[in-house]
């Protein structure tokens, strides 16, 4: 077994909540980043993530937030698998917000198992070992000839056993140990195993989990008129014809909006339709084709700060028997979260209390306090389930907006944004372009690579450690922004959703250039990184091939069915690697996706069927994006409103099968949220190129005739 | 304002509300039925399926006036335990990702199962319009196979 040590100390541990069934909570300070020193300060302070009562009622809490990436039923998983208890006898709980407790509680970058997997089975653990310390000392007999098995402690030689809830008071009062022992992955019982969403029953026969569904006595429903376009602002209404509309209560404004209230959503609809608001220039009105114009231009240009710079691209490129060069393109994109945007707030007497859907509680927080101007302890956050984040939760607008509505207002308020709410008030998929050349020597190798990317607001346009950097002598990555008051941020893997595109394509443009295989070509190129490294290699090269080899062999490659096509791509990204494939055919002038193989490697699988299923869900988001989807802008107003123009994956034209599997390891997982989508746009477009000699430089591909 | 009574999950229910309410908000606002969700108001993306009689409608661009004496069913009133095939399909599947969506999935799969007790592919790709943006697709199909019995479901 594993020995770490427990973190925890009785000083820090301990506070023997009564709860109302005269049960036991056991609450577990847990060490992150705290010196013994100031262990006495209220570190990270209680953290209470599991309770037992006499009646042996197990009840674990979902710290993060669930969003769609399956955290509410994969984190208590960890708990339960260190508990030793029966899975389907536990009730999950999602926690409050509440940062003394439970520490980061926020769903992004692809994080929570990350942050998550040791500590939370520590928690477990250390439970688990008290229950067998109760116990022991109730046998008198020494804690090593007891065991634990779903839910009860064991002493073998006796036949003696009792249950966690007969044993909970007593536990209570046990020495915290100092060293826990974590079980040895062979044991898992529980991790990596296939394990139901939680919430399934509920989300099957429709109970209210989501922050839409939130009912409260007294709710006024809300609807908001915003400005219509980028770049202006309220100047002034007129809410005469709202306030005749029966079911409306009233109308506020903030500074930048105007809020109606009404008995039902269809009331505060109408009256916010029929407001007539006038609204001024506040800043330039920009378009797409503006930014576009700004990136043709930029792309041809160097930066004085290359992102990186390994030995001398330009004199590869003046020295190469050819030059390769293409330019790839991609949309803004909106996150377009079924769940359209709501909050629910009611401010007042200096209080807020607020329940909806964000990715980041904290900053949700303390950003309604800076608004309203009052203390974070005088807000509570309740974290419902959430219809999709995908990044847009990553700001806290929306609840903020419902604050200082509620606050006008003075009343409980569900604020709510229709869909062209959404897509005009989004913060979007920056928009880029991004120039590629390639150096080939007389050898006939790639010896020289260079990129010069721009994109909107972009800080980085590119992501400049990427593969084939390392393996090549000659690398330079350039990038570029154009800065835009149309808002932008981060969208499901941001920068790679738009990378993994343009450069794996290029790279199957270079291997075709260079007849060879695109698979083998991308082995040669790792091999050259491990026995002849340039500059430093972000990417474990081991485990990039294994993941490559592991799809070549899943998806038969080299061999195709008469009429069918392959093409492929690996990444790495959220210290996850992941290599797909897809086999297509061209029917009409139109691609139609038959199979998609991933081979992942993401560390230790927490939940089979839940990892299985982002990395599904990631394939087909990835694939219906770069199939259909694209937003522009005409004077800073966006001009796909709804789904009808902003064209989502559909099942039609999803693949039917979606083959996955992962690398065997228990290596403390990775990222898995995000990373199985980068790749997938240039699968599919090199599997095209494969079955038409067309190369798709620009997403959508729908757009193009095949 | 204007009185009407629907049929709702085999329930007459009396509401009071303007003539062109969505038979969406309705459910949702006036019978705390909230199951039935709200995605795009313009009938594109099929998260307020619901039945009336054996057919899926889209209950964000149903007026509430247009109704009549159709009976209309929601995902509360699918099944008394949760147990409709459709419902144990998508749990046995573990379908649901983030899960909005996955109410009007089930609603629509219904309809389809009422019509054709065993449909093909080609039959799902027709019949399955409703946007899952977590991209459940491949497990949404195989729980309708499974839930019609076809050979070679799982």
């Amino acid at each position: 077994m594993k020995q770490v040590p427990s973190n925890i100390s009785r000083r820090h541990f301990l506070k023997i909540t009564s709860l109302a069934g005269g049960g036991v909570l056991f609450g577990f300070e847990m060490l992150a980043n705290v010196t013994e020193t100031v262990a006495d300060a209220p570190l990270f302070s209680p953290n209470a993530y599991l309770s037992i009562d006499p009646q042996g009622i197990i009840t674990l809490l979902a710290p993060n937030p669930e969003i769609g990436q399956g955290v509410k039923t994969s984190i208590p998983m960890l708990l339960a698998e260190e508990l030793d208890v029966d899975w389907n006898k536990v009730v999950v709980t999602q926690a409050v917000f509440d940062k003394e407790k439970y520490g980061n509680q926020s769903a992004g970058g692809s994080g929570a198992i990350r942050g998550r997997y040791e500590p939370i089975r520590k928690a477990g653990a250390v439970a688990r070992q008290m229950l067998i310390a109760a116990a022991a000392q109730t046998w008198n007999v020494p804690e090593q000839e007891c065991s634990t098995e779903n839910g009860f402690v064991l002493h073998k030689a006796s036949g003696k056993k009792l249950s966690y809830g007969e044993l909970a008071t007593k536990s209570a009062s046990m020495p915290v140990p100092d060293n826990i022992k974590l079980k040895d992955p062979k044991d898992f019982k529980i991790i990596g195993k296939r394990i139901n969403n939680i919430d399934n029953k509920g989300i099957l026969t429709g109970k209210p989990l989501f922050g839409i569904d939130t009912r409260r006595e007294g709710m006024l429903f809300c609807m908001v008129s915003r400005p219509p376009a980028f770049g202006k602002k309220l100047k002034s209404f007129d809410d005469t014809e709202t306030r005749k509309i029966p079911g409306v209560k009233n109308v506020v404004r903030t500074d930048t909006v105007v809020a109606v209230l009404a008995s039902n959503t269809w009331a505060a609809k109408k009256g916010r339709d029929a407001l007539k608001v006038e609204w001024e220039d506040a800043s330039k009105l920009e378009s797409t084709t503006d930014h576009l114009a700004a990136f043709k231009s930029l792309v041809q240009q160097k930066s004085d700060k290359p992102d990186r710079n390994d030995g001398n691209v330009e004199q590869a490129l003046s020295g190469a028997r050819k030059v390769i060069e293409s330019i790839y393109e991609v949309p803004v994109l909106s996150h377009a979260p079924m769940e359209p945007i709501n909050f629910f707030a009611d401010v007042k007497d200096g209080k807020a209390d607020l329940y909806g859907p964000t990715q980041v509680p904290g900053k949700a927080i303390s950003d309604v306090a800076k608004a309203l101007g009052i203390a974070e302890a005088n807000i509570t956050l309740g974290l419902p389930r959430q219809g999709g984040g995908f990044g847009r939760k990553l700001r806290a607008d929306n609840v903020v907006e419902a604050a200082l509505i509620s606050a006008a207002a003075k009343a409980p308020i569900q604020m709510l944004w229709t869909r062209e709410d959404d897509m005009q008030g989004d913060f979007y998929r920056p928009n880029g372009m991004y120039r590629y050349q390639a150096a080939i020597n007389a050898n006939n190798e790639l010896d020289g690579w260079y990129l010069s990317a721009a994109a909107l607001n972009a800080g980085r346009a590119a992501a400049p450690e990427n593969f084939p950097a390392g393996a090549l002598a000659n690398y330079r990555c350039d990038s570029h922004g154009v800065t835009s008051n149309i808002q932008t941020g981060p969208w499901r893997a941001p920068t790679h959703n738009a990378i993994g595109f343009a450069e794996q394509s290029f790279l199957d443009e270079i291997a075709h250039e260079l007849k060879k295989d695109p698979i083998v070509f991308r082995l040669e190129l790792l091999e050259k990184a491990k026995t002849s490294p340039v500059g430093k290699v972000n990417y474990d090269i081991e485990k990039f091939k294994s993941v490559i080899n592991l799809v070549s062999q899943m998806s038969n490659w080299g061999k195709n069915t008469p009429g069918r096509f392959k093409g492929f791509a690996a990444y790495y990204s959220f210290n996850t690697y992941v290599a797909e494939v897809a086999e297509i055919s061209v029917v009409n002038g139109k691609p139609k996706v038959h199979k998609v193989w991933a081979a992942v490697n993401c560390g230790q699988v927490v939940n089979l069927s839940g990892a299985e299923n982002q990395v599904q869900g990631a394939i087909v988001d990835g694939l219906g994006h770069a199939w259909y989807t694209e937003l522009t802008f005409d004077k800073g107003a966006v001009q796909q409103k709804n789904f009808n123009t902003y064209k989502m994956m559909r099942m039609a034209d999803a693949p039917p099968e979606v083959e996955v599997q992962f690398v065997a390891t228990h290596e403390a997982p990775t990222g898995l949220g995000e990373p199985a989508l980068p790749p997938i746009a240039a699968v599919v477009c090199n599997a095209i190129f494969a079955a038409t000699g067309k190369r798709i430089r620009k997403l959508p591909f729908g757009n193009e005739k095949l | 304002m204007a009185s009407y009574t629907l049929t709702i999950n085999n329930k007459m229910l009396t509401v009071d509300v303007l003539p062109d309410t969505p038979l969406l908000w309705v459910l949702r606002d006036e019978l705390n039925l909230v199951g039935t969700k709200f995605g795009c108001g313009i009938a594109q993306c099929g998260a307020c399926t619901v039945l009336m009689n054996d057919n899926a409608i889209r209950s964000c661009s149903y007026p509430v006036s247009a109704v009549g004496t159709n009976k209309i069913t929601t995902i509360e009133g699918l099944s008394e335990n949760g147990d409709h095939p459709v419902q144990k399909a998508w749990d046995e599947m573990d379908v649901p990702q983030c899960g909005y969506c996955q109410a009007g999935q089930v609603m629509a799969a219904v309809a389809l199962l009422k019509r054709k007790p065993h449909p093909t592919d080609e039959d799902i790709n027709a019949a399955m319009s409703n946007i899952c943006r977590c991209g459940t697709y491949v497990r949404i199909r195989k729980a309708i196979h499974l839930a019609a019995g076809n050979s070679g479901s799982k």
